[in-house]
């Protein structure tokens, strides 16, 4: 299904629609077939405007058998059109399923516009020529995804190409699919079996040369653009997990650009190593999930302390423990910004969509660079594995953040003192190996202020603390200020963060465009916080806040500012509906 | 690599040892420093990495590159920077416990990865920077702070451990001898990929004379096997043991009682670790006859080197271009 859902994508992308794909993955790698965990689902909201979700409702569901059917017509909306494979609703799909009566036919789904589609006979005729034995029901995919391209006059253009290409070693399989394809989209045409053909026109986007990203993707490129803009080799350090492996796999192709990725024996080699390649001069970078940040957790205080450069990506997933390795949450807010030993404050900055990323991984690695500090980089399943079109900058556009390495000494007697710090940033000069003169130890143990040597002296350990903290708070300084959107004099100022930025924005500006008077931000920096944000929430009477967590940045404005918050809190596998987070606004403005 | 020669003290840092007075990692430390001094490495491309415990301090008592880090991780950052500065000239000191124990899983990877990164453990068999627990390489029976009744856990053989991981360079020294200890290194610097060299050291403040079988006037004539390279391996005040190959296993007989080309001639480039891996199931632990020298030495890519190599090979083809990545899955244009 995943692949019939990207190739809607592609399609859809190239006709010029706005897009955002929401895949949902069996939480069990080999659940059986047609059996109720094995079900992989693939959403997709296409517009003729700039959206910014997956959709709450979908308008259209394909159900390839009984299970797809029962664990998704919940979210169909009334009336919406429903496409099913009518052969795979036979006794025993049936009883896979859990059905006692055949939903077909036992009038349960005559609310919606239902179409039935014998997909197997369908593909059966299709490719008699082509494949045989179990390969040929393979092919059922694209009937669906060719009835689909009819349905919604998308060409089939891009999908052919895909299908050659992808297929050029087994043309027999390509000329198979493509058969199917045309069996689905004819299917539509000779029967006119909808009664409605949606008609959704090419998006009015910005001026510029688009690409359907998903998230991980995005993030891999981002850390390759900021290696780029920063004028370092990259070095990723990782160990397979689920959802960041993708970052993992699209980073090791590309060794042509100079990326270095080492896949470590474990979560705590990952970021060693990357803190090792750090001390050596390169953009390190480590990335996993939250059990896997967990493990990293001692090694990141080492370059807090130590006060190296390090990026460290979670991409979160439902916890704790191994919780719901393919669901989105929210909940790794608290462990980023407290889940270390020690006093140590470090950077947390967080990506909102896919088409985000890019650019706040960018940001993120300049954060590390210019103030030499780990900074956590947070994403999660949402928009690891959601897509977008992402608007290609050039690559001489893109900001330098480059910093200088030391070269020469910068105390007396041509002494090197690596932790003799910047005025302004608080940062310290950054000498790698290699370097003449500069030879120097740093460690774990306290560092002597300025000298660097090893210091138990008691004020010298509050000074280094306090100048750790200091460095990391006055980043505060250097990055944007929180903007309000909608009616900014609202009684209500709705405050996102993370993935939830989409929904948010787009329940706040239905409500606008209803009369409401609704305020509504996003939070890109979780730490230090926007340096207005204090004034701006208690500007406003009231102040909701949404999050795929149980109230976590809501103690975090409630600690630093003293201002009360509203929570909209779920852990429910799934990102926030449009309409969870109107009807939580519309009972804290119209009580 | 250059031809830079140094004095020892050019090696020295500016930083008070600390160290009990009268351990063994005093001796190290000067050999170290000696055989680095004229090793013909520039200090600037020398890089010495620790995780924790006694050895661990080594790093700020050298005037090069060091980075103290945590506890048993130090293969792993090693193996970050050597991967990604194949220039450098990476070193890891390390003890039993925190190469063994906590790092154990790191250091059998390193190893195995053949990253470019030689590795120093000072096996003392105690924990001394926490102040005396039974270590990984304490015999069993041990009376210490944590085993009161004695140690119920059985060691490590830390050669055994290195050989099992097909480490490409495995030693074995000790540290009052800094003679044997410089050749070692000697050896061990001009070899691509990890080294693993085992240096007995003598702790004596929570375990002192734990080698006094290897370093004792009369027991140390009797007990060192010395493995040279081609050399039949024989040992004793006139030669009067020797190691023999019998039903796969290395065994030790009376010289006399074997006919010449019975005994073992020691070769430590066999590709098969098996007969060196036997050679160190000789003693499992410093308590008798003991083998000392290089194990095993053989040829593999690093991994360093290897994961260059892929880059310049990718590069070959004109170098990657951030444009080109931006618009490589398909892309529309809005006008
Ligand atoms: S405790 Fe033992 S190993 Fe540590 S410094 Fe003292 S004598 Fe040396």
């Amino acid at each position: 299904m995943q692949l019939a859902g990207n190739r809607f994508a592609d399609t859809s992308a190239a006709f010029g629609n706005d897009l955002y794909t929401l895949p949902s993955f069996p939480a069990e790698i080999r659940a059986p077939a047609g059996t109720l965990p094995g079900v992989s689902s693939f959403q997709i909201q296409i517009a003729d405007w700039d959206i910014s979700t997956s959709g709450d409702r979908p308008d259209c569901m394909v159900a390839m058998n009984p299970a797809a059917l029962k664990s998704n017509i919940a979210d169909l909306r009334q009336g919406g059109t429903l496409i099913v494979n009518n052969e795979a609703f036979d006794e025993r799909g049936l009883a896979k399923a859990g059905y006692e009566d055949n939903p077909l036919i036992d009038g349960s789904l005559n609310q919606y516009d239902m179409i039935q589609i014998p997909m197997n006979t369908l593909t059966k005729e299709a490719v008699a020529d082509k494949v045989s034995g179990r390969s040929v029901l393979r092919s059922r995919n694209f009937v669906a995804l060719g009835f689909l391209a009819w349905l919604f006059q998308r060409p089939l253009e891009p999908i052919k190409t895909w299908t050659n290409t992808k297929f050029a070693r087994i043309p027999n399989v390509a000329e198979a699919n493509l058969a199917a394809l045309k069996a689905g989209y004819n299917f539509g045409v000779t029967t006119e079996a909808s009664r409605t053909i949606f008609k959704v026109n090419p998006a009015t986007l910005p001026v510029g040369t688009y690409t359907n990203l998903t998230g991980n993707t995005a993030l891999a490129w981002g850390l390759i653009a900021a290696s780029y803009c920063a004028k370092l080799p990259l070095f990723y350090g990782s160990y397979p997990i689920t959802p960041a492996s993708d970052i993992l796999h699209e980073l090791a192709r590309h060794k042509r650009l100079g990326v270095r990725t080492f896949q470590a024996e474990d979560e705590i080699a990952a970021v060693g190593a990357a803190i090792g390649a750090s001390f050596g001069g390169s953009l390190a970078v480590t990335g996993s999930s939250g059990p896997g940040i967990a493990l990293k957790s001692e090694a990141i205080s080492l370059a807090l302390t130590a006060e190296l450069p390090l990026l460290v990506v979670n991409v979160q997933r439902a916890g704790p423990s191994t919780g719901m390795p393919t669901k989105p949450e929210q909940t790794d807010l608290l462990f980023s910004l407290f889940g270390r030993h020690g006093e140590s404050p470090m950077p947390v900055i967080a990506c909102s969509t896919p088409s985000d990323v890019v650019e706040t991984t960018i940001e993120a690695a300049r954060i590390a660079l210019k103030y030499m500090t780990p900074v956590i980089l947070l994403s999660d399943n949402h928009i690891a594995n959601g897509s977008e079109p992402w608007s290609i900058p050039d690559a001489g556009s893109l900001p330098d953040i480059s910093v200088p390495f030391a070269s020469a000494p910068n105390g007396a007697n041509g002494q090197y003192l690596p932790y003799l710090r910047d005025f302004n940033t608080f940062s310290r000069p950054w000498a790698i190996p290699g370097t003449k003169g500069l030879e120097h130890r740093i460690g774990g143990l306290e560092k002597e202020n300025i000298s660097g040597n090893i210091s138990y002296n008691p004020e010298n350990h509050q000074l280094m603390t306090d100048s750790r903290a200091w460095k990391v708070a006055n980043i505060a300084n250097d990055v944007p200020a929180v903007e309000v959107s909608g009616e900014l004099d609202a009684d209500l100022l709705v405050l996102s963060w993370g993935s939830s930025k989409g929904t948010v924005g787009a329940a706040c500006r239905n409500l606008n465009r209803e009369g409401y008077k609704i305020a509504y931000a996003h939070l890109r920096y979780l730490n230090p916080l926007p340096a207005n944000l204090g004034e701006v929430v208690h500007s406003y009477e009231k102040l909701m806040i949404p999050e795929l967590n149980m109230g976590q940045l809501r103690y975090i404005i409630r600690a630093n500012y003293l201002k009360d918050a509203v929570g909209l809190n779920k852990v429910a596998g799934t990102p926030f509906y449009i309409g969870e987070i109107r009807d939580k606004i519309l009972e804290i403005v119209e009580p | 690599m250059s031809n830079v020669t140094y004095k020892r003290t050019d090696l020295q840092s500016d930083q008070e040892v600390r160290w009990c007075p009268g351990c063994g990692d005093y001796t190290i430390l000067a050999s170290v420093q000696t055989f680095m001094a004229q090793m013909g490495v520039r200090r600037e491309n020398i890089v010495v990495v620790s995780g924790i415990g006694c050895a661990a301090r080594l790093p700020y008592y050298m005037k090069t590159y060091g980075f103290h880090t945590i506890h048993g991780r130090a293969p792993a950052i090693a193996t970050g920077l050597a991967a990604s500065r194949p220039d450098l000239s990476v070193w890891v000191v390390t003890g039993d416990g925190d190469a063994l124990s906590i790092g154990g899983n790191h250091l059998i990877h390193a190893l195995r990865r053949n990253a470019n990164i030689k590795i120093l453990l000072f096996n003392n068999q105690i924990y001394g920077l926490t102040k005396g627990q039974y270590s990984p390489t304490s015999e069993v029976g041990k009376r210490t702070k944590s085993t009161p009744f004695g140690s119920i856990d059985y060691p490590f053989n830390p050669v055994s451990l290195a050989l099992g991981a097909e480490a490409t360079f495995v030693a074995r020294t000790i540290d009052m001898d800094r003679n044997h200890t410089q050749q070692i290194l000697a050896e061990a610097v001009n070899h691509r990929g990890s080294v693993f060299i085992e240096i007995y050291q003598n702790c004596n403040v929570f375990n002192d004379k734990a080698f006094i079988q290897l370093t004792g006037k009369t027991e140390r004539v009797t007990n060192r096997i010395n493995l040279q390279d081609g050399k039949p391996v024989v040992f004793g005040r006139s030669g009067e043991n020797c190691v023999v190959m019998e039903d796969g296993e290395a065994r030790i007989k009376p010289t006399a009682s074997v006919s010449k080309d019975q005994i073992l001639v020691h070769d430590p480039t066999r590709d098969n670790p098996s007969v060196a891996f036997s050679i160190s199931r000789l003693a499992h632990g410093p308590f008798g006859p003991t083998p000392l020298g290089v194990f095993r030495k053989v040829r593999r890519p690093t991994y360093g080197a290897e994961m260059q190599l892929q880059i310049v090979e990718s590069q070959d083809r004109g170098p990657g271009d951030l444009d080109a990545l931006f618009s490589s899955i398909g892309t529309w244009t809005v006008t």
